[in-house]
């Protein structure tokens, strides 16, 4: 099974890592509720920007696997697998579990 | 320049300007990364060489992968990497045209993106692409050549604005003819002819294409971006 609580680890490191350039107030709160993108999101286009690239960094170092998080697919879901670390979250395990045939552990968000 | 910001990364390096660059950057004190499909030729102290094709994604990945791991980023990628063959297009082969299509602009594109990774995270970046005079010459004879580096300019372009929220900039120099192997092939009379067009007609120089790099990737050059500098007046 795809661990999910590592999945989310790395969320809240590359939440780490992104809140060392942001300012009070607007840094990301370590959280599966966490709204990221759109309404209440606390990203705006280019913040979403290098938060993705850092979370696909860390999701390849944990895993070993490098996933491409932005692609049409995730753009034309109807529900936007940006809109919050939860969701965030089952996208990924949903990939990785593509890519390596094993099945993901229930959603989180 | 100070002892920061001297992390950079060439593509090409095995041989012609890709070599000049290396020693040329190495001999300054900068950390020099740089690939190419073969091993390199020369053994530096303050350079490491990756065996890698430019288009190949995955080996870019992994090259960038070990940039991160090892050095902790990168501040400036010089995209040297390029092929081309000079034929008339009646006579130009598809596979010769996938070559330049893959090193050329996917090459280009995969190293900008992955560099362009590591740079956001920094908050500053030095992108320089390599374009042709035979672009805006409209050389015959470099159909796809030509093409192929209109569409690096293009990117640098666009790269450029994309890229500027994050500090990186993205420029380009377009050199004339410089006696390497590239254009080794190109009969004498059509290399005079060309020289003649140029405002100032003689071959360019290894240090003609340094000159303008060095102006690129200052840092008091976060102004600068988006530009194309074609050397000998084009």
């Amino acid at each position: 099974m795809i661990d999910k609580d590592k999945i989310v680890s790395a969320l809240y490191e590359a939440i780490d890592e992104i809140n060392e350039f942001r300012p009070q107030g607007q840094r990301l709160e370590k959280a599966l509720d966490t709204r990221l993108f759109g309404a209440g999101g606390v990203l705006d286009s280019i913040g979403l920007v290098s938060f993705i690239v850092a979370v696909e960094q860390r999701i390849a170092e944990v895993f070993g696997t490098s996933i491409t998080l932005a692609d049409e697919r995730a753009l034309s879901q109807r529900n936007s697998p940006f809109r919050s670390i939860g969701s965030l979250a089952d996208y990924i395990s949903k990939l990785l579990g593509e890519v390596s045939g094993v099945p993901s552990t229930h959603g989180t968000g | 320049m100070g002892l920061d910001r001297k992390r950079i990364f060439i593509t090409g390096t095995r041989k012609g300007i890709g070599a000049f660059l290396v020693r040329y950057y190495a001999a300054r004190g900068f950390m020099v990364c740089g690939c190419s499909r073969g091993e390199a030729e020369f053994d530096l102290k303050n350079y490491r060489h990756f065996c890698a094709d430019v288009s190949d994604e995955a080996q870019t990945l992994k090259i960038f992968s070990t940039i991160r791991k090892e050095y902790g980023g990168l501040d400036i990628l010089v995209n040297n990497a390029g092929v081309a063959s000079m034929n008339h297009c009646l006579l130009t082969p598809y596979r010769s045209v996938r070559k330049i299509v893959d090193t050329n602009i996917i090459g280009t594109f995969l190293f900008c993106r992955e560099a362009a990774k590591l740079m956001q995270a920094q908050g500053y970046g030095r992108i320089v692409n390599f374009a042709t005079i035979a672009t805006p010459l409209k050389l015959e004879g470099e159909a796809v050549y030509a093409a192929s580096k209109a569409a690096v300019v293009c990117l640098t372009e666009v790269l450029a604005r994309e890229l500027a929220p994050f500090g990186i900039t993205v420029n380009a120099v377009g050199p004339t003819p410089i006696k390497t192997d590239l254009i080794r092939s190109v009969p004498q009379d059509k290399l005079d002819a060309l020289l003649q067009r140029q405002a100032i007609p003689r071959y360019g120089k290894m240090e003609d294409i340094a000159n303008v790099i060095d102006f690129f990737i200052r840092p008091e050059s976060d102004f600068i971006t988006g530009q194309v500098i074609y050397l000998g007046g084009v």
